[in-house]
């Protein structure tokens, strides 16, 4: 079962700086476990950010990226309160969706 | 070797190394750890181990909050500062790690070997131990380090953390202190803590482990740094929470008491 991601959302001026943690194992397919075994290919395939809705960023990623992986980005026009919302699906199919509002700058 | 010219240049290196030795702090690596630890990924194992603190498992299925980690049944704020200490239960001193063992058999009724043999973690396999470390270490966040030395048993296993750490022993005749009791010691590029220096000390056991590992994708354990240590010093496996490795334990979280948590850290 995919574990839940980790959103941070910060309000710097007018712009939101998000910082997303995603737990994956994003396998390569190309490790072998320790029988030997090739680890079937398994990693992030589409990420899907929104604000309040609307979708500010689309990505389609590959197995390049790394175990983990961390995506940062900054949304413009955003306001405190704001919701950001996050979608993995992967290729297995598996699917995780997050949320978080945008804080306040501290 | 002895020429005017050759001494010249071995001083020229000498000040030109000294900024960029152990202490600077500011090296590469060092940076790029700072910038990991804003968005830590061991913050997930933190959650994770949250999540499993709190839930019935085992056969007898049964929270951990049962679980007595020195403050008291389910207490985990402040837990950690204060360890390794003495239990009344088993009478032994006891770091966390073993301490969660006893825990996991004797409240949720886990077979202690099948623990043991998934604490550390593969990219196979997931390790509970090491996100309920994350756990409760960052639940001590903010306070400072105070492992208790007053119970005699603290005291003995503290003297024994002591003596094995100066204890030369195997086949390359190392031990701890060959490679943690001098400043600008490093393996390959990574530099090596003195921990007959207080600040150092403090930093590891106050910030060090448990800590997320890039290279290995996980958090890894004071367990784990030990039994790795071990390793490379080729001596035979370190076993997991055993007296030898609490008692080192022991003597760095004593020596490192002041310095203020901050985990799980980030390390290479």
């Amino acid at each position: 079962m995919a574990e839940p991601m980790r959103i941070r959302a910060t309000l710097q001026g007018d712009v939101a700086d998000v910082r997303i943690l995603m737990r994956h194992p994003m396998e390569t397919g190309q490790r072998k476990d320790a029988k030997g075994e090739i680890v079937p290919v398994h990693f992030i395939q589409n990420v899907l950010v929104t604000h309040n809705g609307k979708t500010v960023l689309d990505a389609q990623w590959s197995q390049a990226i790394s175990r983990d992986p961390f995506l940062g980005l900054r949304v413009k026009g955003a306001k405190a309160g704001d919701k950001i919302s996050v979608t993995w699906t992967d290729s297995k199919g598996d699917k995780r969706t997050d949320e978080a509002a945008v804080a306040a700058s501290s | 070797m002895s020429s005017p010219y050759s001494r010249a240049v071995a001083i020229a290196l000498f000040f030109l190394a000294a900024p960029l030795g152990a202490q600077s702090g500011l090296d590469g690596l060092a940076v790029g750890r700072q910038m990991l630890a804003e968005d830590n990924p061991g913050d997930l194992w933190v959650e994770r181990g949250e999540r499993l603190f709190y839930a019935k498992r085992g056969p007898k299925q049964a929270s951990l909050e049962r679980c007595d980690l020195g403050l008291g049944p389910g207490k985990v704020g402040g837990a950690y500062a204060q360890l390794p200490r003495y239990f009344a239960d088993t009478d032994k001193v006891q770091d966390l790690e073993s301490r969660l063992l006893t825990c996991m058999v004797e409240v949720q009724g886990l077979k202690r070997d099948d623990i043991v043999k998934r604490s550390f973690s593969t990219l196979d396999s997931d390790s509970d131990m090491e996100a309920l470390v994350s756990f409760i270490g960052s639940k001590s966040n903010g306070l400072r380090m105070a492992a208790p030395l007053q119970h005699a048993k603290e005291r003995e296993v503290y003297k024994a953390g002591e003596y094995l750490f100066h204890r030369r022993s195997g086949p390359l005749d190392f031990s701890c202190a060959t490679c943690h009791a001098d400043e600008g010691k490093r393996i390959r590029l990574q530099e090596l803590p003195n921990m007959t220096d207080a600040r150092q000390v403090q930093m590891v056991v106050s910030t060090g482990w448990p800590a997320y590992r890039g290279t290995q994708a996980t958090v890894r354990t004071m367990q784990h740094r030990l039994y790795d240590c071990n390793w490379q010093m080729r001596l035979p496996d370190l076993g997991y929470a055993s007296d030898m490795s609490v008692a080192l334990t022991s003597y760095l979280n004593h020596r490192g008491n002041g310095g203020v948590i901050q985990l799980p850290g980030v390390r290479r």
